[in-house]
């Protein structure tokens, strides 16, 4: 393909050191917001969120912060998802997006490539000092600009079931060789016990997994982009899982069924790799085990590491079609590092806050209800959130997320090859990213 | 549901000709077709008494107790649906009954006008109207609901109640039946005479041939009201506000919470439960109307 027509945005985002000399041209596209800086008068914003309770805290600001410049801010609420994405994208191309949406971090190149998001990096003040580098560097897509403010993450641990534990002889595990041991070590004491499941039917799982040893899915290099998914450590991550799941040390069933619930509540599965907000899901999942779990950091691939990967987590954004993206955006600023407003957050929404000062603060004083044994939950999570490492979203996320599920569930319930399952996503991945237009290199 | 319609509508337009068969042997049941009638009645019915069955269950018996045991909470589960901040749910239950009451109502209107005046009237290009509209029938009206939004959003109608009610207003299937049963229920004789007493085209459609469509515009009332009720993805593409959400789109916002809020298994489910109430009361009121065609005919021979 000769003419491919090239998206702006991306090949401005990866030349990052050729923004220096021709930035202003290439970032002039991007619906610049000084022309309304100046503005007076009542504002009234719209906001698509799917957080509950976010009415409750966006009033807050309508009483106080918001009641002195005029800004109102009206909640409308959404399902979360990929649907989101592209309802915001269909509103978007008839010029009708909301002025601020929520958005999860892998979703923000595909709204950026669609010049769905603006920049507010001038309207945020000093927000990029209250969140930890690795999580910033996602609303900036690695350029000069800001699409979005932070405002939940999802550091990944491990949980486990401490009272099995002890009976089954167990110890934690710290490494992945010592995961892998571990489950081979109680399938031999108790047979119809798995120590946990591979489930294709959440990719975030898989994807914060291979961040944390070291994948880079998408990265760009001049003009072009480098689709990494079948690197050497996604590589290394699901040839692990597969010889698990191969030989029959843990279980091959997808999670978030019924017959999932069933097996946590009832100790048939006795651990789940999972993220901060994992106290949520066990409550609802397995009722009757309430104070018998216990968090610990993510197993490492080597021992002398610390990193632990993200899975969930999202920001807030102004969308391009917003005609005061000045007030949007310090609405944003607010939202996610105010200490009134995040409290509120932890609250009303039960968020676990991206800002570093609010994860031991507040509601994160106590820990969360079901994992009441363990006092230093929160102090945990909070020093295992700085471990979290850099992670690369690219423009179809959405493509390589579907293509996971299909290929690996497949692989999963047949017992097969996983590598051949990333072979496929990779393909696919970079098939769909030329079929739109974007330059891949080989 | 409309599968039920179906069989009724084809029924009641085929047994004139058939009624007069032998009468079935006694004592012999065809074991085939009631078994292969059974197996589709399971089928059907399983998820059905699933949905009864589970909303009675609290939300820690839902995943832990057998599945066909009967819990005990749905009361409890009933009071957390209205208490749901502050009862949307039911706003979204009048939505939906706003939705699908005028919106069929509508749509059997206009496919009656012109499924009326395609059997009846002999005009340039009738036909290949009528081709337009059988090409509609075979388009899925998912695929109609991005451009649709798009139009909308041009005459600014976005994110209002005409959002959703507009563009199902006209039914290319209710067309394409309300002709078929016209052309069938509304002899030409009926129009003929009618025009020599020196009636308008207005009161003969009003007055003769409605009433002799009336089986026919109930079946197109109850494909109608049911495609609406059920209609998922055109409100979603249309609506951001939740205050007018159908019941479809509402449940669905407690399903995806976000991956840190649990979703709410047990609203949902009662929710679905109780949202399926009306549509099988409607249907209960409505059936009588379909047997009505076998005594209205108007012509005797």
């Amino acid at each position: 393909m000769p003419n491919t027509k090239r998206r702006r945005l991306f090949v401005r985002g990866a030349a990052a050191t050729l923004a220096a000399t021709l930035g202003a041209t290439a970032l002039a596209a991007c619906g610049s917001s000084d022309e309304d800086s100046a503005e007076s008068g009542p504002v009234s914003l719209t906001y698509w969120t799917w957080t509950p309770g976010m009415d409750k805290v966006v009033d807050l600001w309508n009483k106080g912060e918001g009641k002195k410049d005029q800004i109102t801010v009206t909640v409308k609420k959404q399902a979360s998802g990929d649907t989101l994405v592209t309802k915001i994208l269909t509103a978007h191309k008839a010029g009708k997006a909301p002025d601020l949406v929520q958005a999860e971090y892998q979703a923000l190149p595909t709204l950026v490539s669609n010049d769905a998001l603006a920049d507010i990096g001038k309207n945020v003040g000093d927000a990029k000092s209250k969140f930890a580098d690795g999580v910033w560097q996602q609303t900036t897509l690695g350029t000069d600009a800001v699409y979005a403010v932070p405002q939940d993450i999802g550091p990944m641990m491990f949980y486990y079931r401490a009272d099995l534990f002890e009976k089954y002889g167990l110890t934690v595990p710290t490494t992945w060789e010592q995961f892998a041991a571990t489950a081979r070590a109680l399938k031999e004491k108790a047979p119809d016990t798995d120590l946990t499941t591979f489930s294709a039917n959440d990719s975030g799982l898989f994807a914060g997994l291979a961040q944390q040893a070291g994948a880079k899915w998408w990265t760009t290099s001049g003009d072009k982009w480098n689709v990494g998914i079948n690197d050497a450590a996604t590589k290394k991550v699901a040839d692990f899982w597969g010889g698990l799941v191969k030989e029959g040390a843990i279980d091959n069933q997808p999670m978030y069924t019924p017959a999932w619930n069933k097996a946590l509540n009832t100790g048939k599965q006795i651990a789940w790799v999972s993220a901060v907000w994992a106290p949520g899901t066990l409550t609802t999942a397995a009722p009757d085990t309430k104070g018998k779990w216990a968090m610990a950091p993510l197993p490492q691939w080597s021992a002398d590491e610390n990193v632990t990967g993200s899975w969930g987590g999202s920001s807030t954004a102004v969308t391009t079609d917003s005609e005061h993206k000045d007030a949007a955006a310090r609405f944003a600023a607010w939202l996610n590092t105010d200490g009134d407003a995040l409290n509120a957050l932890a609250k009303e929404s039960g968020i676990y806050p991206a800002s570093t000062s609010a994860q031991l603060s507040g509601a994160f004083t106590t820990p969360p209800d079901y994992f009441s044994n363990q006092a230093d939950f929160y102090t945990t999570a909070a020093k295992i959130a700085k471990t979290t490492a850099p992670s690369a979203w690219g423009p179809n996320v959405n493509v390589a997320y579907t293509t996971f599920k299909d290929a690996f569930g497949a692989a999963a319930k047949d017992k097969s090859d996983f590598s051949a399952a990333l072979d496929k996503m990779q393909a696919d991945t970079v098939a769909d990213m030329k079929k739109q237009g974007f330059e891949v290199s080989e | 549901m409309s599968s039920l319609a179906v069989q009724k509508a084809s029924s009641a337009t085929g047994t004139q000709g058939t009624a007069r068969r032998r009468p079935p042997l006694r004592g012999r049941i065809a074991l085939v077709p009631t078994i292969a009638l059974l197996l589709g009645a399971v089928y059907c019915l399983l998820p059905v008494a699933w949905v009864v069955i589970a909303s009675t269950k609290s939300g820690s018996e839902l995943f832990s107790t057998f599945t066909f045991l009967p819990g005990s909470g749905f009361t409890d589960n009933v009071h957390d649906l209205n208490a749901y901040r502050d009862g949307i749910y039911w706003r979204w239950m009048a939505n939906s009954g706003l939705y699908a009451v005028l919106g069929a109502l509508l749509s059997t209107a206009v496919s009656a006008f012109s499924g009326y005046a395609l059997a009846t009237y002999r005009f340039r290009g009738r036909e290949s109207l009528f081709n337009v509209l059988l090409a509609g029938v075979l388009m899925p009206p998912i695929i109609l609901a991005i451009p649709q939004y798009l139009l909308m959003a041009k005459a600014d109608l976005t994110d209002s109640y005409w959002a959703v009610l507009l563009p199902q207003i006209l039914s290319p299937y209710g067309v394409y039946l309300a002709r078929i049963y016209a052309a069938a229920a509304v002899p030409s004789d009926v129009v003929e005479a009618g025009r020599m007493d020196g009636a308008s085209e207005w009161r003969i459609f009003t007055r003769v041939a409605l009433p002799m469509m009336v089986p026919g515009m109930v079946t197109v009332f109850l494909f109608q009201f049911v495609a609406i009720w059920n209609n998922f993805l055109l409100p979603y593409i249309m609506l951001s506000d939740d205050e007018k959400f159908p019941i479809t789109l509402g449940l669905f916002t407690l399903l995806e919470q976000g991956a840190n809020t649990p979703a709410l298994y047990t609203l949902v489910i009662t929710g679905a439960f109780l949202a399926v109430i009306p549509l099988v009361a409607l249907f209960l009121v409505i059936q009588r109307f379909w047997s009505l065609d076998l005594l209205s005919g108007a012509v005797k021979s």
